[in-house]
Parts: structure tokens; sequence; C-alpha cells
């Protein structure tokens, strides 16, 4: 979507550069497909809030020339919440981490899923706790390596656009930092989309998920990205897929994108009904 | 004239102050204070909304504020201890908002339904680090209504936390109330310009789509907001600067009310519940020649060392009932330095005290430092 020599900087934070991201790591790929997106909407971005939780994807909100808000662990989304609803005009994207969405901030993830809300949850997976030195998140696959994991995983990992859907995500897709052409796109959809959305993205994290797991560097976990992952379209229609036909084969796409009540509007006719006038913003 | 819950006050007085947001989860016996903000806030053009937990709770009352509200919640032990890590948030960021948390018995489940004054430590120091925040107190429904509109007040003012402390019985008891007209302090807008700092000394609170792309973060940060080398200096100085404004205008910030202090030997010193009984304990003991007053707290932090100081000056022995084992006592006796006994009264099975059982305490108190003679300790 971007070609080379697409100035991005209007949308980005020059004074937070360079970005605490290790060498190789995926969430700047991430990171540039969140601008892409935001470009190609020509958003303004006084209107644009990214609001991040805790961890390597946590620090994304710094890197972006909007009103950036740096929260609690796995709390982004409620706080999102409380923004989105008194000030609606406001376009809400919130980076996570896996930990952020899958573990301590499940709970907010499939309430504002269930709810809804007007957000574009892009959730930044690389397998592991990054931030922390390589420890086990509740995305790192079965066998796989870690710190707290040293002799492989014996936990299954959480199909995050599997949850996303059974909650109520009304834009569910997933991507890879391998997919760069696709990941913008999909990114700008479900901005674009009035309701909730999930972008999960698998991304790369050398430093730990890579070195535990034998992975090589980076280049080496592009194609690996390439390897473990099979366009949706290649599968048929969604309900012929098997889980065994996803192990080692991740289905990549967009999953859901359909139209449902959204929060914000059920609000206001809420208030409409309550005599409220025009509501809060 | 009016009769009204505690609980009830309280959302009316929040709605008086402006506050149009507020998020919540269900807890005894802090609900009704949801259920009057479900039916309140639609009808105010506010935003009411149900959280999953009250984490969620606190964390989407701080987003709200960012995006220009009012925001408050309410809750109860339980819930208060879920709500502390974002409280710390909500003072590293310096983002006005107000808790609520209606005490119950404790720990853990405890005595849902029965008073207790168990966060009083808690509401100052739940969270970690070192941090500012305001706590109030109320002890009867008119005041719960005034408390509320200056918790709101002096969260605007101060940039911190403020929390309101009631107890289950002042929830859930009714009294004829005529409402007070409480001033309401208006958010201020600041001048941005290319030299405004949102979270420089004095700075007004300014939400998100007003102008200025603020950063809003948890780490330690200076003065533009951003995390940048020397954060810790500045931090720092930021939280300093929150302490200095709070110490230079502590006169302003201390609701408290006190009753035949003049001559007293024996001061009752109270906050929340206590008060009513201790207003008529003083009663008691004066009728039995004893000369006890009572100087009742509504701000409990930052704590009036200075005026406990003040109207205890004149004291022999300082009496300190609550519903805990023993908490505020702790910072009274430090502010007085062993200059005279300082005894606790404690309980937390759930009862309050009666006015008998607070003037046989400060009688025993007052024989054992031999009123008349000379003060020990």
């Amino acid at each position: 979507m971007t070609k080379p020599g697409v100035d991005l900087t209007p949308y980005l934070r020059q004074e937070m550069m360079p970005t605490v991201w290790c060498p190789g790591c995926g969430h700047g790929i991430i990171a540039r497909g969140i601008a892409t997106a935001l470009m190609s909407l020509g958003l303004d971005m006084d209107q644009v809030a990214v609001v991040g939780g805790i961890g390597c994807s946590g620090r994304a909100p710094f890197y972006f020339e909007a009103n950036a808000m740096h929260t609690t662990h796995g709390r982004a989304l409620a706080y999102a919440t409380g923004l989105k609803m008194v000030n609606p005009g406001l376009t809400v994207i919130v980076p996570m981490g896996d930990g952020d969405s899958m573990a301590i901030g499940g709970n907010h993830l499939i309430h504002a899923a269930r709810r809804n809300i007007d957000i574009t949850a892009v959730i930044f997976n690389n397998s592991i706790y990054g931030m922390t030195g390589g420890q086990a998140a509740p995305t790192s696959p079965l066998d796989s390596r870690s710190t707290t994991s040293p002799m492989g995983s014996i936990e299954p990992a959480f199909d995050t656009v599997e949850l996303a859907l059974a909650a109520g995500a009304t834009y569910v897709a997933r991507t890879t930092t391998f997919d760069f052409q696709e990941m913008p796109q999909l990114i700008a959809g479900a901005i674009r989309h009035h309701g909730f959305s999930v972008v999960e993205v698998l991304s790369q994290c050398p430093t730990y998920y890579g070195r535990l797991n034998k992975l090589g560097e980076a280049p080496d976990m592009l194609l690996y990205e390439r390897d473990r992952t099979k366009l949706l379209e290649a599968f048929g229609p969604l309900p012929e897929i098997t889980r065994e036909e996803m192990v080692g084969k991740l289905p990549i796409g967009l999953f859901r994108d359909e139209e449902r009540p959204e929060y914000v509007d059920q609000y206001h006719g809420l208030v409409a009904r309550a005599g409220g006038g025009k509501h809060a913003s | 004239m009016r009769l009204v819950q505690g609980n009830e006050a309280v959302a009316l007085a929040a709605v008086h102050a402006g506050c149009n947001f507020y998020s919540g989860y269900p807890i005894t016996p802090a609900t009704e204070i949801m259920e009057m903000m479900a039916r309140q806030m639609p009808k105010t053009g506010g935003v009411f909304v149900q959280m999953e937990d009250e984490i969620g709770s606190i964390a989407a009352a701080i987003g709200a504020a960012w995006g220009g509200a009012k925001a408050m919640t309410a809750t109860s032990g339980p819930g208060f201890s879920l709500m502390q890590e974002n409280i710390g948030y909500a003072c590293m960021t310096q983002t006005p908002v107000v808790v609520v948390d209606s005490q119950r018995g404790g720990p853990s489940t405890g005595l849902p339904t029965l008073p207790a004054q168990g966060e009083v430590m808690q509401a100052r120091y739940g969270t970690h680090g070192d941090h500012e925040v305001i706590v109030l107190t109320a002890a009867s429904v008119v005041e719960a209504y005034r408390m509320t509109v200056e918790a709101f007040n002096l969260s605007e003012t101060y940039r911190v936390p403020a929390i309101l402390l009631l107890d289950a019985v002042l929830s859930h008891m009714r009294e004829n109330v005529e409402f007070p007209d409480v001033p309401v302090r208006e958010r201020l807008k600041p001048v941005i310009d290319e030299n405004f700092l949102p979270f420089g000394a004095d700075a007004p609170f300014l939400p998100f789509g007003s102008g200025h792309h603020t950063v809003v973060t948890g780490m330690s940060h200076d003065e533009t907001g951003l995390p940048k080398a020397l954060a810790g200096q500045a931090v720092q100085r930021i939280l300093k600067g929150v302490q200095a404004r709070m110490e230079r205008d502590a006169r302003e910030i201390t609701f408290y009310h006190e009753l035949a202090l003049d001559d007293a030997d024996i001061v009752l010193l109270t906050y929340g519940i206590t008060a009513r009984a201790a207003r008529e304990a003083v009663q008691l003991l004066r009728a039995d020649g004893i000369k006890a007053g009572l100087l009742d707290l509504q701000t409990l932090w930052p704590f009036p060392d200075w005026l406990v100081q003040e109207k205890t000056r004149q004291a022999k022995a300082v009496l300190v009932p609550e519903l805990n084992l023993g908490q505020y006592v702790m910072p009274v006796r430090a502010a007085l330095a062993g200059r005279c006994p300082v005894q606790p009264l404690g309980r937390c099975d759930g009862e309050l005290f009666t006015p008998e059982a607070l003037a046989d305490a400060a009688k025993a108190l007052a024989s054992s430092v031999e009123i008349g003679g000379v003060a020990h300790d």
C-alpha cells in the first residue's frame, strides 16, 4: 500500500524516535501499517486517539502524532470505552499486546466486542512477553519455548480470531508483518468499520521468541510467518475449516465484516428516549 | 424538604457538580448510586456505562475524563481494592476523577451490608508509589451531598483523584434534607500555544481533541507528558508540585466541624458516621462535669496536622473512635508527637458506637490522665 518515498512523518511523533523496539522487531512494521492506514483515510490527527496498554505494543501510542494514552496493563479498552463514549467524534485505535488482549485484559476485550463499541483493536501478537524478557503468553503455541516454559509450553494457545468472533466483534481480521501489502488495508477497513474491530497481526520477536525457539533472525521469522499461515480464501467457505486443517496453516484474511447496532449509537438512542437532549461530547 | 437516601444524595450532588460520566459495577452498599446514575445520566445528556468489573469502571472513568467529562465511579471495599492500580494512574496522569467508596465490613467479602471505616488508610495509600489524593467523608445525608460536590471541585482544582468515603449506614439511611447550593468550580481552559505544558505547574486539565496532541502515560514523564530521559527527576518535580499546592491551600481543602473545644480537656476526634454519636457523647460528658469537645473531620487526607494541633492545644487527652481497629489514630498520634495521650477506640463488628459507649471510653480516659492533674503519656 505504501510505496517507497511515501512520507508518513506527519503521522509519526518525531520527538519519540527512535522507538524502544529491538532491531528486527515486527512492531515497527505494524506501527507503519497503522500510520499508512491513517494516511489512506485522510483522518485529522487531532481527532485520533491511540490508547495502548503495557508491554512492547503498549509503547505504540507514543509514536503517533495524535492524542495518545499509555494506560495500565490490559485496561486500554476500558479506558478507550470511556473516552469514546464522551467524545464519539474521536477515532479510537487501541494497540494491544497478546498479554494485554488475551491474558490480563481478556475480560475487557470480550465485553468491548459484546457491546460493539466503535473502537479498533490492533493486536500485536508476537507469541511471547517481550518487555519482561521472553515469558510464555496465552498466545504461545503448544510446545513452544519461553523463559517460563523452558521445556516447552503445555498450554494450548488462544485463537484470537475465534475469541473475537465468538464475543461479537463485527470486524475481525488476521494478518502478519510479512503480509505488508494487506495489513494496512485491513487496518484501514477496521478503522472505517462502524463497530468493534479486531485486527490481529502476527509479529516477530527475534530477540526472545526467535532465539528461544531457534527460528533464526528477523528475515527468517518473516518467512516462518509466511509458512505457518494460509490465506483464508484458500480454505474454502468458513464452516469447512477444521481445527486439524488449521494446525501449521493458520488462516489469515478478513473473517467478518458485518453491521450490528453500535454501542454509542445505542446509547444516544437511549438519551433521546430519556429526553436528555444532545449527548455530551 | 425531602426524604433522601445517602446514596441518592451522592448521585444528585454529582449531577449538580456537572458530572456527565458514570461507570460502575454493582456492589453493596454502593449500588443505589449506580442505579440513580443510570436514570440521571441519560436525562441530563451524560453517559452511563455498566462496566464488566471495577477495574474497567475506574479505567473508563479516567478515559472519559480525558474525553472531556467530569467523571465518577462508586464502589465498596472489594471493588475499591480492585481500583487501586488505576487510581494510581489518575494520580500519575493528574486526571480529575471522583471515586466513592461506601465502606462495609472487611477484609474480603466481610460484612456486605454493615458499616465500617476500614479503608481510611487504603484511600490514602492504597495504590503503589508516592502520590497525593484528597479523601473526604460525611456523617449525614446533607453532608454527603456537600462533600460530593466538593470532591468534584477539589479534584478539578488539584488534578488528583478525590475519594469520598461513606459507610453502609450513611449510604442507606434516609433523612429529611434541604440541599444547600454548593458552588461548583468550572474547569478552566488553558491557552494553547507552543509553550503549553499539559503537565506544567498549575496547568488546567486539557482533554483530548482540544488542539494539543497530549501524551498521557503512567510512566514517569516530564511536564510535556513525554517519558523522556531523567524522567525520575521530572516526575519527582511534578509530584512535589502537587503536594506543595495542596499544602499551600490546606485551609481551603480542610472541612471540619467542632463542638465545645474551647475549654475541652478531652477531645473526641471523629470522622464519618461516628460524629453523630460523638456529638451526643459530648453533651453526656458535659452533663457529668467532664469538659469534653469534638473535632469532626470531613477532610481526612491530606492529613490536617495543623488543625489537629490547633484544636487540641488545650486538651489533656484525645480519643479517636473508629470503625476499624486503629487506623486514623496513627497520624493523629504522629501530629501530637507525645504532647498528650491519644487513645484509640476501635471496633470492626459491623456495629456503630453508641453515645454512651463513647462517653464511657472518654470517662475512662479522663480518669487515666487524672483530669485536673498532670498529663502523662
